[in-house]
């Protein structure tokens, strides 16, 4: 008779473990975990997916006479720069790192649309079917890249709130889960200053 | 009635004047921030009117017809303007929230087209970014929409893109689309899923409530509760006690055979018995199969 009590008290204790464990948020933390580094890899494939298309868009307009060297080079070595930085699953954790490889990307970046917009200047470049295929190319990962990134905003939106209300941050506390770092504008102050529109010049 | 009264009665007041304010302020924000997608109605939806009634017949009985026979999703939204966002933006969004194409395949395309902005875009679903790649989707908005549109003709550039996106389509080995299979036993419950459940769940739960309390205590209280679970799920008390004893008698039976240690390892895999066979489509009328993952592929175009 003692025994079984001690047996269903043993019981219900390890029953009110396993309830509290989830009441806590720990399986929300496992889940949404896993859903941020889903949505990361997805960003990584996009970002790669980009980097993979300049050699080609590179090598198309070098063929281009008179091209402007120093538009190609700097996407060159914005590529070179960005695809040089190690990015591992603890990048997510290491909100410096995270920065310094946004910081590489966004170059590349402002890099590719200016050559867009230098391409522009020259004829027989946007006559080319090559040039242009590759810029629907660019155009379509360059959205896609716009999308990961949103689903990672939103997961990690999730994850940082779970992290940070009440009964859950507790949770995190003891089994030391930090917020997660978050896209940002990179040249904010860039932005928010208005444009300075001259006329007159040529 | 004093002066202090009528203050403190405007002090319960103020805060909900206040509240309503805000919701007031914010509400109008977000009216103003973005276009709202309509509604998805039928395959084609026109805010514009900017095609015939006949035409849109013909186009909408099109796309029903291509969906009965592959299963993909195409839908047609013509808004006037996407204003604050650009055409990709807004198509990426209102793809998103039709959900077109099949839940489990996930087959869906929207063609949007921006009629003042005089832009258009394809959104194609990532399932078939394989058969309709950036590029053709570019050309087709370039050699079969575009030159329709720009002489005016909204439903011979429509109707042009839609055939050669269907023939893209058509050249992917899709599943196969699911009509009147799952006629039977869609409302009905699903027999074998319950006794599936209930053999697991006695088997599981009866070890545990033996080991608990005992094998004859244990195996009345799994046959009380196979008894109660069944009466739950069926709502037939023949059938709860028919349940009620066979979970019983299962769960001694099991007692009988090996000694009172539960078999380890036994967790997992009770959960999931209810299956929910899901988006019925058919029989007049459209709705969102609930799949579709749009995740930027496509192209857009202006004219």
């Amino acid at each position: 008779m003692v025994n079984s009590i001690v047996r269903i008290a043993l019981a219900s204790v390890l029953a009110g473990l396993v309830s509290m464990l989830t009441g806590c948020g720990y399986n929300d933390f496992q889940r949404l975990d896993e859903q941020t580094k889903s949505a990361w890899s997805e960003v990584l494939n996009q970002y790669q997916r980009r980097a993979d298309l300049v050699p080609n868009i590179v090598a198309t307009v070098k063929g281009e006479a008179a091209f402007e060297q120093d538009t190609l080079t700097k996407v060159i070595e914005a590529r070179a720069k960005a695809t040089s930085i190690q990015v591992t699953p603890e990048t997510l954790n290491d909100p410096a790192a995270f920065a310094k490889f946004q910081a590489a990307q966004g170059e590349l970046s402002s890099t590719l649309s200016r050559l867009m917009v230098v391409s522009e200047q020259y004829p027989s470049l946007k006559a080319n079917q090559g040039f242009s295929d590759l810029r629907v190319q660019l155009e379509g990962t360059e959205n896609r890249i716009t999308v990961a990134r949103n689903r990672y905003i939103q997961t990690v939106q999730e994850y940082n709130v779970l992290a940070r209300s009440f009964p859950n941050n507790l949770t995190a506390m003891v089994f030391s889960y930090t917020t997660k770092p978050n896209f940002t504008v990179a040249n904010e102050a860039a932005i928010s200053a208005p444009p300075t529109v001259d006329f007159n010049k040529k | 009635m004093s002066a202090g009264h009528r203050l403190g009665a405007w002090r319960g007041i103020l805060p909900l004047l206040a509240l309503l304010l805000c919701m007031c302020l914010t509400s109008g924000a977000w009216a103003q921030a973005l276009q709202p997608v309509p509604a998805p109605s039928s395959h084609l939806v026109d805010t514009t009117n900017t095609l015939a009634a006949a035409e849109r017949e013909a186009l909408e009985q099109k796309l029903t017809a291509f969906e009965t026979e592959t299963g993909t999703q195409i839908g047609i939204l013509v808004v006037p303007t996407t204003a604050p966002e650009d055409i990709f933006s807004y198509s990426n969004r209102a793809a998103n929230l039709w959900k077109l194409g099949r839940k489990d395949v996930g087959d869906g395309l929207l063609l949007v087209v921006a009629k003042d902005d005089h832009q258009l875009r394809i959104e194609v679903a990532k399932t078939l970014e394989g058969a309709i790649p950036d590029l053709m989707a570019k050309r087709i908005i370039d050699q079969a929409i575009t030159p329709a549109f720009k002489q005016g003709n909204f439903s011979g550039g429509l109707n042009a893109g839609v055939d050669q996106l269907m023939a893209l389509v058509r050249g992917e080995a899709l599943p196969a689309p699911a009509h009147a299979t799952d006629a039977g036993g869609n409302g009905g419950f699903q027999w074998t899923d319950l006794l599936i459940f209930l053999f697991f769940a006695t088997a599981i739960g009866g070890g545990i409530a033996r080991a608990l309390f005992g094998n004859r205590l244990g195996s009345l209280l799994t046959g009380a509760g196979t008894g109660v679970a069944a009466w739950l799920a069926t709502n037939s008390l023949l059938l709860a006690g028919l349940a009620c004893v066979a979970g019983g008698v299962f769960t001694l039976l099991g007692a009988f055979g090996r000694s009172s240690s539960t078999g380890g390892g036994g967790w997992s895999g009770s959960s999931g018995g209810w299956s929910s066979s899901g988006g019925s489509s058919g029989g007049g009328g459209f709705s969102s199969g609930g799949g579709g993952n749009f995740g930027g592929g496509g192209a857009s175009g202006g004219w």
